[in-house]
């Protein structure tokens, strides 16, 4: 079973080496002499990344944002405890399904508050 | 053998971006560092042969308390200017970090750790369906699992709440 996450692992340093050779291998075919150093306006430019920003490109996000974060967190907390009742869902049969659906119920207690106190109205 | 080297590469890894964490100025970069940290603990768990804990924390910590985190910090300050200096507190925390490692390296250095002899499970994730919500599993800890995250999904509008009226 671990082998399988060595080819992970493999996967990481492979990422790695090809994002650090990215950056490498200009700098070194320009310190070879092979790239020459020609700086200038266009070649200096952004190119493909978008718009160029007007004003701050740091900006504040709005508050709300912030609720969204909070509730999507819960639900991933949820989604962890669902994740292995439904993989043996035929196994564990009425009584997880039960079980679940309690869970469930109690979890959507908290999202029903969130609706009745506005919290994920977008104003 | 192998496992000894993921473990000491994911440790390292780990270590590294702790240390970031706390030395870096730019305290967006502090949040990109424990993203790392958090992945490097993720492969310690399946190094453990935890491989659903490992899961979970990807899913979690790197999917979304680091989320989390990156909006708070774009919320409330102004990220260019790097992290506020706690000047005054450097020392107290520098001793009272060095006395908590020490508490801990002793702790883990002189318990008598207990190695069971059974293989590890392989993969944990349905026998721990079974422990979660299965008949002769622990189903009444799971619903009280619920209500706990009931109780934070309650406490984190109240706390989060703007006070308008």
């Amino acid at each position: 079973m671990l082998a399988g996450y060595g080819l992970i692992g493999l996967f990481f340093i492979a990422v790695l080496i090809f994002s650090l050779a990215l950056v490498v291998i200009p700098v070194v075919l320009r310190y070879l002499g092979i790239v020459p150093a020609r700086p200038g306006g266009v070649k200096q430019s952004v190119f493909e990344c978008g718009m160029e920003t007007i004003g701050r490109t740091w900006v504040q996000f709005n508050f709300r944002y912030y609720y969204y974060a909070l509730v999507f967190l819960a639900l991933d907390v949820l989604f962890i405890f669902l994740y292995p009742w439904a993989m043996k869902l035929r196994e564990l049969g009425a009584y997880g399904l039960t079980a679940a659906f309690i869970l469930v119920l109690i979890v959507i207690i908290g999202y029903v508050y969130a609706w009745k106190k506005k919290a994920l109205e977008w104003k | 053998m192998g496992l000894a080297a993921a473990f000491w590469v994911m440790a390292v890894f780990a270590v590294a971006a702790a240390l970031l964490v706390v030395s870096l100025r730019n305290i967006f970069r502090t949040a990109l560092a424990l993203i790392v940290c958090f992945i490097a603990v993720a492969g310690l768990y399946i190094t453990l042969s935890a491989d659903f804990l490992a899961a979970a924390q990807i899913l979690v910590y790197v999917g979304a308390i680091s989320v989390l985190i990156i909006l708070a910090i774009m919320m409330t300050r102004e990220v260019r200017q790097g992290n506020p200096a706690n000047r005054p507190l450097k020392l107290p925390v520098l001793a009272v970090a060095v006395v908590l490692l020490g508490l801990l390296v002793y702790v883990v250095v002189a318990s008598p750790w207990q190695v069971s002899g059974t293989p590890p499970l392989a993969p944990t994730t349905g026998p721990l369906s079974r422990l979660l919500f299965g008949s002769q599993g622990y189903v009444l800890a799971t619903e009280i699992c619920a209500v706990l995250i009931l109780a934070a999904i309650l406490g984190a509008i109240v706390l989060a709440k703007e006070k308008e009226e």
